[in-house]
């Protein structure tokens, strides 16, 4: 418990003092969400119907920008070597890692989201929707990615790889996310959807840890 | 007593055949020195014994059991020093020893680690992110691992003297042959000469194309 205790604190630790790096996909996310009304005009009709789609690829899109970050440095400097030799389980130090990501790179941008709904013209209802799926929906972005990322991170240059593998897999939780709040727009019941990303997120969140252990150890070859 | 066996030992990387069926035991209290030439095996040879990466065939035994079923009790025996250093840039020696200490389960006090650093030559740099320090000094960071795990039993070290000065490959000398004298055995490669005062096992890879 105590050395994953360290790893949480050392992985926050080591965010802020990396905190320009970190800017860059919120940046992102706020520029993209900001554009759109311009780009599209602003007749809020428009606007609300195209938000939650908007908010969600955002997201999608700018958790992708910053993944890259969850084990690339540990993988370079060797730390990731030094984790694996120890006697920490390493699922649970994979699933804490995530977890410090997810605190550093996604809490920020859903927690922006209220401020970048109101440029979207979304109503009350459909943006408890939206923050119901982002909080639901985003650990699933953390927890698969960790696995993508686990893989790739023994490439040069994975980027593109990451993405053209991650992209396929998001795509049903944009399906769920973006219905929910569109039923939430014409008040409607949206448990059904709330329930399907739950489903997965608990899905993954009991299966991912192994799969990225085993991930960062196929990269260590 | 044998701390590590190696049987029918093979490896192959990208294609190439590096080693095949090498059998050899290290025995407690001793030394063995691996040789070879640039892309011999030597460092893929280490990061098999250390569990890191699968062999093609063969197996490795700590203490009798097989390393990949008995994980958790081979790396609380285990400091393994490779190529990368296992250091964060970004944090201070200070944060970086104390990390790896809770990692690897070490219970040590701050004090400890200063003296440490002290013994290494890195008065005054403990507190200053790593990046700020020369390559030799980083090496040194990473090396004062070998004086803070008192249950090891096997230390691998992988070219452990490249960017050392005279001064830090005696000290990191004399810790190895003081750890062999109290019963620990010692995995190294290394392309400078060992100088140690102590019996050394030697086992030479051949590269083969």
């Amino acid at each position: 418990m105590a050395a994953l205790m360290a790893i949480l604190k050392r992985d926050l630790a080591l965010a802020y003092r990396q905190r320009a790096e970190l800017m860059q996909p919120m940046l992102f996310f706020i520029l993209v969400i900001s554009l759109f009304p311009l780009g599209v005009g602003p007749e809020p009709k428009t606007l609300q119907l195209i938000g939650p789609g908007v908010i969600w690829v955002a997201a999608i899109l700018s958790s992708l920008l910053g993944l890259e970050r969850l084990f690339r440095d540990d993988f370079e400097d060797g730390s990731l070597e030094q984790l694996m030799l120890s006697s920490t389980s390493l699922p649970a130090a994979a699933l804490v890692k995530v977890l410090a990501h997810w605190l550093t790179s996604i809490l920020p941008l859903i927690v922006l989201s209220p401020l970048l709904a109101l440029f979207l013209h979304l109503s009350e209802p459909m943006y408890w929707a939206l923050l119901k799926t982002l909080l639901l929906g985003t650990p699933l972005l953390s927890l698969i990615g960790a696995i993508a990322v686990g893989l790739t991170v023994g490439l040069n240059r994975g980027g593109v790889l990451l993405a053209l593998l991650l992209l396929p897999v998001f795509i049903p939780l944009l399906i769920f996310a973006t219905s929910a709040v569109e039923s939430a727009s014409m008040q409607l019941q949206y448990s059904a959807q709330l329930a399907i990303i739950g489903a997965m997120f608990l899905f993954s969140l009991a299966l991912a840890p192994f799969a990225i252990a085993y991930a960062l150890r196929v990269s260590q070859t | 007593m044998t701390v590590l066996s190696v049987t029918n030992l093979s490896v192959v990387k990208r294609d190439r055949l590096l080693f095949e069926n090498i059998n050899f035991d290290v025995e407690r209290g001793t030394l063995l020195y691996v040789k070879g030439q640039n892309g011999a095996g030597k460092t893929s040879l280490l990061r098999v014994l250390a569990g890191l990466v699968e062999p093609d065939s063969g197996e490795v035994h700590f203490c009798q059991q097989d390393i990949k079923d008995y994980r958790e009790n081979y790396y609380q025996h285990l400091v393994y020093f490779g190529h990368k250093l296992g250091i964060n840039l970004t944090l201070s020696a200070l944060e970086n020893l104390e990390f790896w200490c809770k990692q690897h389960q070490v219970t040590i006090s701050v004090d400890t680690i200063f003296c440490t650093l002290a013994k290494l030559n890195l008065v005054g740099l403990e507190d200053i992110p790593v990046a700020n320090l020369s390559a030799g000094q980083q090496r040194r960071v990473a090396l004062a691992r070998f004086w803070f795990k008192q249950d090891a039993k096997l230390w691998i070290l992988d070219e452990p003297f490249t960017a050392l000065d005279t001064q830090g490959i005696e000290l990191l000398s004399k810790q190895i042959t003081q750890f062999l004298s109290i019963g620990g055995s010692v995995v190294v490669t290394s392309h400078q000469a060992l100088r140690l005062d102590y019996p050394t096992d030697e086992i030479t890879l051949e590269y083969r194309i």
